[in-house]
């Protein structure tokens, strides 16, 4: 890409890093003999999943490691010429924000809550002597104009409240670059974002890396984005360098396991094909289902949220129906109303024959055996305090099953899942994200169930962990002839699991249609947006090539 | 059937049991707890035994023993009545201890049981809260002499006179817990599973309180031992014919300058008991809460 | 603003009612009748009910209460038996030295505790922390007038260089007040040093772990930058909600300080009425604390709104 600018120096030369970790972990080493380079104009992308010391790399870079925690104890970090490891605290932070510098993941927790994002900006130069505007340097309105920031004169004035989550990340992208350093880290920079946000910020870092002619060591989870950013990929695996080479031949020709595993767990954008009967029983069906909250008080005016509107739904049994929609669309609000978490303030929702939206919670008990719900967080899904097996028996015992009954098939269930029934006696914190959210499963499957909710409950896991659930999801839908209302943000999760797709917006439905004609003519502009900002839509990542089907359409 | 043996309710008990046993063992580990809960069970001890230690009544009258200061006859002095401080602060002990316990048990189960409800029942919240912001704008001190005042001096009405204006606090407490922990997904999915809603409470929402409020309790026993001490100090508390730490100083008030053991005794047994218990607190809170855990 | 403001004046309204009807239920309903009470052991059956009709005890009690909480409203707190004066003008005779104990006390406290706290948690887990913590339990467990007589002991009897009792205004002389002043401000300040340096403390150290102090790191800010400006500028919100709240605490404080060192305030004032058994004194003075009490915590909330632009009004 950047060919013509001859020649590639190196800016960042990372050779045999460890970094220790603090005594009693599971593993002595946080980063064990890790090397890497990073060229100026480049952008190397550092893929692994948690754990796998990524972000631990860039921290020792930029010296930020928590102090008397993660201590580095061999190798060296050459950054133009000069070893960082051996800098004095003054030094590096000299170097910190000036030559060196980094965006974070979390724009909403980035900047400090109580300044001005314009003087927040201006620290950059005035921690470094400099001032904004003078001898040079640019002002703060030429910085928010070169993120794109609309009306800069306004914005500046703002407190990061005011802003949007994308709004942030460009102050902090702009903040970044203030000072032009050779060196920018992103750390998952894109990753809390909603997808047609984090399209506009890997646009934005690619123009400004062409601008600055820097180098990026950008860290990521998600092969989709390498394959919309990188020059060159680093992979990394408990703390230790599995591979690295240039993009398109790490994408096409992976030379090992972990790699090709990695790659190949990312979801295809081709929906998978899979016969269904067309007029199965209705399972669940909302009609005009609205959610509203607020209203006023005696000395605030009246707000009100509509965070669900006129939706209507129908769901199949044995099929799988996917709410698709970013953060605030109201995804989540409908799997809430459908399971009763929350009262629907409008509508009504049939589950099976029965109207359960609007009845009272003593005739609502009898229902809530057929319609079950899985979250998000794995770690907050189970009692702390209650054995795996408790947790399992709770929804049969309620229903009066016999104890001893429960228990039998809780182990059966365990089995299905494939968690080791002899571990119905350990505690949730026992377990990893990826198994939790097996037993979340298997506990929303022993109530035998009609319909299962699922609430972004793959969101949360790497993606390897993710194929997995996945499969047992459909697993599970197939084998007790299930009805899923599969709630995601991931079109590519959708694509692949669900039999038709609602994309809700702003607490409406605005296109709903089986998954096939969804993918290949969406109709409604937002779902063209939405699937046009997929990362890496054109890579076709199972057969590591790139793709040829219908999505690839839309680009035109 | 034969299977499933080991989900027999004993070998699930005998895990349970474990559970306690490896918390408690936890919390031994902290120094905190060691020192803090040393000192407490050292106190706790004279306080029971406190008929053996005694070397005399600690009411006994002996004129011809007043300001005594401390020796071989009476190790702590004697008071302007002739009567033996050393005695005195030993049954001291018993009324400072039963005070401090039994207003902080008291105040952390009528907080609790007015926290659940406020949590629970919508309409009753409001007015239950604005009850205890009321009560805790009054100033802790004058609020219990004011009840005292009415109420009449004794230990009954001590007691009840420094519960009440701890109660909101264990009020408040117990309410965030549960308006916040209502809203976990396990407490949701448990609801889902159409667990009954009293259940929902004492199986997934109550066990949550307990480790705060074991914590609170010891900073509310803390400070009930030192208001019973002030408020029988200023002769507000306790009748002055029972020995309290708070009455023996009282009564060595005017001769402080001639005779300073008269305060100096049970004040140090007063900081030393408040201290240990404030250090069991913390250690406690050090071990209890992980949200704290890394700050303190 | 003016309509978050007036939002919670309002609010102080139930409070300060709640606050209003305890006490006054707590004379009226307390067991045993609190005209004879007043009237002592010697007192005929007559004189009881004389006092009742001058106390107006006789009437049904939603009457009494309207007719004693209107009162209020126009600043009659009643009379005091004990001495027959109104008791507003026995509490604004008072007031003075409360007033300059307390605010001596605050800002002492505020001046010592918060660079104290601030210090602590930027070298959390060094020595420094280390001491300030144990100073924070020794100081949090010490009773006041323990403490009290322990100064008085040292600064007053042995070296001799403070007075023992008493209060001289500022207006009179301002050495001779300082001086006055020194040791119960000393005394009374400890447990609030204590207090507000560990939250603090507590407050700064988690202040130093939120994502935005990394980010201030990044850009190169200078550490003295990264505590004053990004930890403590973010810190001082629960700060000040302890100092607000502790306030009640104090008010308990003064009522030992001024016993133990003889100053001629509201404290002083509140054990001679317990022990005069003067009920209307004892009504006043708990309704004049309590509405400080609560006008301070009212300042303190419309601080926040306008000094935290995240607050909506």
């Amino acid at each position: 890409m950047n060919a013509d600018r001859t020649p590639p120096h190196s800016i960042l030369e990372i050779r045999d890093l460890t970094v220790r970790l603090p005594p009693g972990g599971d593993r002595t080493n946080a980063v064990e003999n890790v090397s890497m380079h990073v060229n100026a104009g480049e952008i190397v992308c550092v893929v692994g999943e948690s754990g796998s010391g990524k972000s631990v790399t860039a921290q020792t870079v930029i010296g930020l490691l928590p102090r008397e925690q993660l201590t580095p104890t061999s190798g060296s970090v050459i950054f133009e010429g000069e070893d960082v490891l051996t800098l004095s605290r003054e030094r590096m932070r000299g170097l910190r924000g000036k030559r060196i510098s980094m965006i974070f993941q979390e724009p909403m927790t980035a900047l400090n809550p109580v300044v001005r994002v314009g003087r927040q900006i201006a620290e950059v130069f005035r921690s470094h002597g400099l001032e904004p505007g003078r001898g040079g340097m640019p002002s703060i309105s030429d910085l928010l104009e070169s993120v794109r920031l609309p009306e800069p004169e306004r914005l500046q004035n703002s407190y990061p409240h005011q802003l949007s989550g994308g709004q942030r990340q460009r102050i902090m992208i702009a903040m970044a670059l203030a000072l032009s350093p050779s060196l920018l880290l992103a750390d998952e920079p894109t990753t809390a974002l909603d997808v047609t946000t984090q399209a506009r910020i890997l646009k934005l870092i690619r123009e400004m890396q062409d601008r600055y002619h820097n180098g990026v060591l950008f860290i990521t989870h998600d092969f989709g984005v390498v394959a919309e950013i990188a020059d060159r990929v680093v992979v990394m695996r408990d703390g230790q360098v599995v591979e690295q080479g240039p993009t398109d031949r790490i994408l096409r020709n992976p030379q090992q396991d972990y790699t090709r595993m990695l790659i190949s767990a990312v979801p295809s954008m081709v929906p998978a094909k899979r016969k269904r009967a067309p007029d199965a029983p209705v399972a669940l069906r909302t009609e005009n289902l609205a959610k509203t909250y607020g209203g006023g008080s005696w000395f605030r005016k009246g707000w009100e949220v509509k965070a669900a509107e006129a939706v209507n739904l129908e769901l199949r049994r044995g099929q799988t129906l996917g709410i698709v929609g970013e953060s605030g669309s109201g995804k989540s609000t409908v799997a809430r109303c459908v399971v009763r978490l929350i009262d629907p303030t409008g509508g009504k929702v049939y589950l099976g024959d029965t109207e359960i939206g609007n009845v009272r919670l003593r005739e609502l008990k009898p229902m809530r055996k057929r319609i079950q719900i899985i979250f998000q967080d794995p770690y907050r899904s189970l009692n702390p305090r209650r054995s795996i097996g408790k947790s399992l028996i709770e929804g049969p015992t309620n229903f009066g099953v016999p104890e001893r009954e429960a228990w039998a098939r809780a182990v059966q269930l365990l089995e299905i899942v494939g968690i080791d029934p002899d571990a119905h006696a350990r505690f949730p914190h026992q377990f990893s994200g990826g198994q939790r959210q097996r037993i979340c499963i298997a506990r929303a499957l022993a109530m035998e169930p009609d319909v299962l909710v699922a609430d972004e409950a793959v969101s949360a896991l790497d993606v390897s962990v993710q194929a997995q659930v996945l499969d047992l999801l459909t697993d599970i839908r197939d084998r007790f002839d299930l009805s899923v209302l599969f709630i995601t943000h991931d079109l590519r999760v959708a694509a692949q699991v669900c039999d038709s797709v609602a994309v809700m917006h702003q607490g409406r439905v605005v296109e709903y249609e089986p998954v096939e004609q969804l993918f290949a003519a969406p109709t409604h502009p937002y779902t063209r947006e939405l699937l046009a900002a997929a990362p890496g839509r054109h890579w076709n990542f199972q057969a590591f090539c790139e793709a040829t089907e219908t999505v690839a359409a839309l680009d035109g | 059937m034969t299977t499933d043996v080991s989900f027999e309710a004993g070998a699930r008990d005998e895990r349970a049991l474990s559970v306690w046993a490896a918390t408690l063992r936890f919390l031994l580990r902290n120094r905190s707890v060691q020192i803090g809960g040393g000192l407490l069970v050292l106190m706790i001890a004279i306080a029971l035994l406190a008929p053996l230690l005694w070397t005399v009544s600690p009411t006994r009258l002996d004129t011809a023993m007043r300001l005594r200061p401390p020796g071989p006859d009476a190790w702590m002095g004697t008071d302007p009545f002739g009567r033996d401080v050393y005695s005195r602060v030993i049954y001291g002990s018993r009324i400072s201890l039963l005070v401090g316990l039994t207003v902080a048990m008291t105040a952390a189960l009528v907080g609790t049981v007015l926290g659940i409800l406020a949590g629970y029942i919508r309409w009753l919240d409001g007015i239950l809260m604005r009850v205890m912001d009321g009560l805790m704008a009054i100033p802790a001190i004058l609020l219990a002499i004011a009840m005292i005042a009415v109420l009449g001096a004794g230990i009954g009405s001590v007691i009840i006179a420094i519960t009440v204006p701890e109660v909101p606090r264990v009020v408040r407490l117990v309410r965030s817990i549960v308006l916040s922990v209502r809203e976990e997904p396990y407490v949701e999915a448990a609801v889902a599973l159409g667990t009954p809603g009293h259940l929902v409470m004492v199986r997934h929402i109550l066990p949550n309180t307990i480790a705060p409020l074991l914590v609170q309790g010891t900073y509310i026993c803390a400070f009930a031992i030192l208001i019973e001490s002030i408020l029988s100090f200023l002769g507000a508390g306790v009748p002055p014919t029972i020995p309290t730490w708070g009455n023996i100083m009282a009564e060595g008030r005017i001769y402080f300058q001639i005779s300073p053991w008269n305060i100096f005794f049970p004040a140090t047994f007063l900081a030393l008991t408040i201290l240990s218990v404030n250090v069991l607190g913390d250690g406690l809170r050090d071990t209890l809460d992980p949200r704290l855990q890394r700050s303190v | 603003m003016a309509l978050y403001i007036l939002r919670r004046l309002l609010a102080v309204i139930p409070v300060m009612l709640v606050v209003a009807v305890f006490v006054f239920l707590l004379i009226r309903l307390g067991p045993g009748d609190p005209a004879a009470q007043l009237a002592g052991d010697a007192a005929t059956a007559e004189d009881i009910q004389r006092i009742r009709e001058r106390l107006g005890l006789h009437l049904p009690i939603h009457v009494q209460f309207i007719t004693w909480f209107g009162n209020i409203l126009q600043g009659d707190l009643g009379m005091s038996i004990a001495n027959n004066r109104p008791v507003s003008s026995l509490i604004l005779a008072r007031l003075e030295p409360t007033l300059m104990l307390t605010l001596t006390t605050i800002i002492f406290v505020v001046l010592v505790a918060v660079p104290l706290g601030a210090i602590a948690a930027w070298n959390h887990g060094r020595w420094i922390d280390r001491a300030v913590m144990a100073f924070s339990v020794l100081g949090f467990s010490i009773p006041v007038f323990v403490l009290a007589y322990i100064l008085i002991y040292v600064f007053a009897m042995w070296l001799g260089v403070a007075p023992v009792q008493g209060f001289v205004s500022p207006t009179d002389s301002l050495y001779r007040f300082f001086a006055h002043i020194a040791l119960p401000v000393l005394s009374l300040s400890t447990i609030y040093i204590a207090l507000v340096a560990r939250i603090t403390r507590a407050t700064v150290v988690e202040t130093l772990g939120e994502d935005y102090i990394r980010t201030a790191y990044s850009k190169g800010v200078r550490d003295r930058d990264i505590l004053l400006k990004h930890a403590l500028r973010n810190s001082w919100v629960p700060v000040v909600t302890v100092i607000g709240i502790s306030i009640a605490a104090l008010i308990g404080g003064v009522v030992v300080t001024e016993s133990v060192y003889n100053i001629p305030g509201l404290g002083r004032l509140t054990v001679d009425a317990v022990l005069a058994s003067d009920y209307p004194v004892i009504q006043g003075l708990i309704l004049v604390f309590s509405f400080t009490y609560v006008l301070i915590n009212l300042v303190v909330d419309i601080t926040y709104a306008a000094l935290d632009p995240r607050i909506r009004y």
